[in-house]
């Protein structure tokens, strides 16, 4: 009889930590650039995000070798002459949804949402408070946002010569479809 | 009955501090999921400086590249220092798969034309897959278009052929140090005389070292083994700089080859590096994407 309790105790406990977790492996990041000369978008569809529904916790992390440009060169130099990806490897964001109370993730609709927290890239971490939609899906909690990155806020330099084909303001868009955490 | 309420109180405890640990960092709770890393950018283009370096033009980009020799160095001011000279190479090269290449070109140097395939065969990763080195297999012709030496005698157009055969073997040490060694095989159709060889073998070094994010250094030596090629000949030896710029990059460099094709460098290289015998030149290299070869989403 006890012994059934505590499996039942057991199962309860995991269940619950289990639902308030969401996550995904593949989420797209991408980034928009429009500059005079040059307009670069580049996608990674690779990204990594994990959302505590109970506290709002919010983590993001992306390879910045998972980022596809339609020109392999200018690939190539992305990952060795700006975001220096060798010694760089990631971006990551942690963070928190400061208005998870008004969210109900066993609803399904689309809510607001402002996100605090701090992102680092290029090994520079600063702090953003991007806003988004979280839209819930049946099972799914998909978390949308656009923002913009600025470059010289992450160290990252950009030659006179190349100006005119990379803009000051980078605007990033997050897409991810995140499913409830199983353990 | 207390050894399970031990047992109880235990799991809730570690779940508890497992609870704990998960402030940390919510991805943990992923685990990191393994993946392959290949060593990219080696070199900034698909040559050292003549010769061939482990780098592919990827999939669907058309590489024009243009290639000049000035005059040796030692000609003074009379020659401007080699400058009023110049001798040239056009290319065009082209990726069919990220590892798969070839390429044609023509040279003012005994109006050459040749042709070649490079293949990468092993690509030096770490993480999920190890693999130490790059490997790839190199072969190229090149016909000489030049009016025949001896036009009275019976001339075929095999004569005219020139073939060569590379390993191109090359690890990236660390982001800014990659080496290269080349064993190669040249064979000439056609040569001057009996003494001299038909298959000349030879063994390539070749690296470069980054000085910043957009410039490095680049040095590539041809060692011809011995008595195998007439007494004039001498080993090819350059020393360059890499300048990358947006879509284009600069080769600018020193060497004691004129000729740019491989059988020219590695087997009729005539200049002494000790005796002045030097060429400035350059090779430019502009890419152009011919193709959007970018996956797509997993769905």
């Amino acid at each position: 009889m006890k012994t059934i309790v505590t499996i039942l105790l057991f199962t309860l406990t995991t269940a619950l930590s289990a639902q308030t977790k969401y996550f995904t492996r593949n989420g797209t990041v991408t980034f928009f650039s429009s500059a005079p000369m040059e307009d670069i978008t580049a996608e990674n569809y690779n990204a990594t995000s994990v959302l505590d529904a109970e506290t709002g916790a919010m983590e993001f992390s992306i390879l910045m070798k998972s980022f596809n440009f339609k020109k392999a060169l200018m690939q190539e130099h992305f990952n060795e002459n700006y975001v220096e990806s060798d010694k760089f490897p990631k971006a990551t964001f942690k963070g928190k949804v400061l208005n998870m109370d008004d969210i109900d993730l066993s609803k399904q609709g689309s809510y607001p949402a402002k996100v605090e927290g701090e992102m680092t890239i290029h090994g520079v971490t600063q702090k953003i408070a991007p806003e988004g939609t979280i839209v819930v899906k049946g099972e799914q909690v998909i978390l949308e946002s656009k923002f913009i990155v600025k470059p010289e806020d992450y160290k990252i330099e950009i030659p006179d010569v190349v100006r005119e084909k990379i803009a000051k303001e980078i605007e990033v868009t997050v897409k991810t479809d995140l499913e409830p955490l199983k353990r | 009955m207390r050894k399970k309420a031990i047992f109880l109180c235990a799991l809730f405890v570690s779940s508890f501090a497992f609870a704990q640990d998960e402030g940390e960092s919510l991805l943990d709770l992923l685990g990191e999921e393994e993946t392959t890393n290949y060593a990219s950018a080696s070199f900034k283009t698909t040559r050292i400086i003549n010769a061939q370096s482990i780098e592919n033009v990827a999939e669907g980009v058309l590489d024009f590249k243009i290639s000049h020799r000035f005059g040796r160095v030692n000609g003074g001011l009379g020659e401007f220092f080699g400058l009023d000279q110049a001798t040239i190479r056009l290319g065009l090269d082209y990726g069919i798969t990220d590892r798969l290449m070839i390429g044609i070109g023509r040279s003012t140097v005994q109006k050459a034309i040749d042709g070649f395939a490079k293949y990468k065969l092993l690509r030096q990763s770490s993480g999920k897959k190890n693999m130490p080195v790059t490997l790839s297999l190199y072969s190229s012709i090149m016909v000489n278009a030049q009016a025949w030496a001896n036009p009275e005698r019976e001339n075929y157009f095999s004569s005219r052929l020139f073939y060569t055969h590379q390993i191109l073997l090359g690890r990236k040490f660390s982001s800014g140090t990659s080496l290269m060694l080349m064993p190669t095989v040249v064979h000439r159709n056609l040569v001057e005389s009996t003494a001299i060889e038909n298959t000349v073998y030879a063994l390539g070094v070749g690296g470069r070292q980054k000085l910043t994010n957009r410039l490095a250094l680049t040095f590539e030596y041809i060692y011809v083994l011995p008595d195998q090629i007439a007494d004039i000949y001498t080993n090819s030896l350059s020393i360059g700089f890499d300048i990358e710029t947006g879509g284009h990059v600069f080769q600018l460099h020193f060497t004691n080859s004129l000729g740019m094709m491989d059988k020219q460098y590695i087997t009729e290289t005539t200049g002494e590096w000790g005796a002045g015998d030097i060429h400035f030149g350059f090779n430019i290299s502009r890419v152009f994407t011919l193709k959007d070869t970018r996956e797509k989403p997993k769905e």
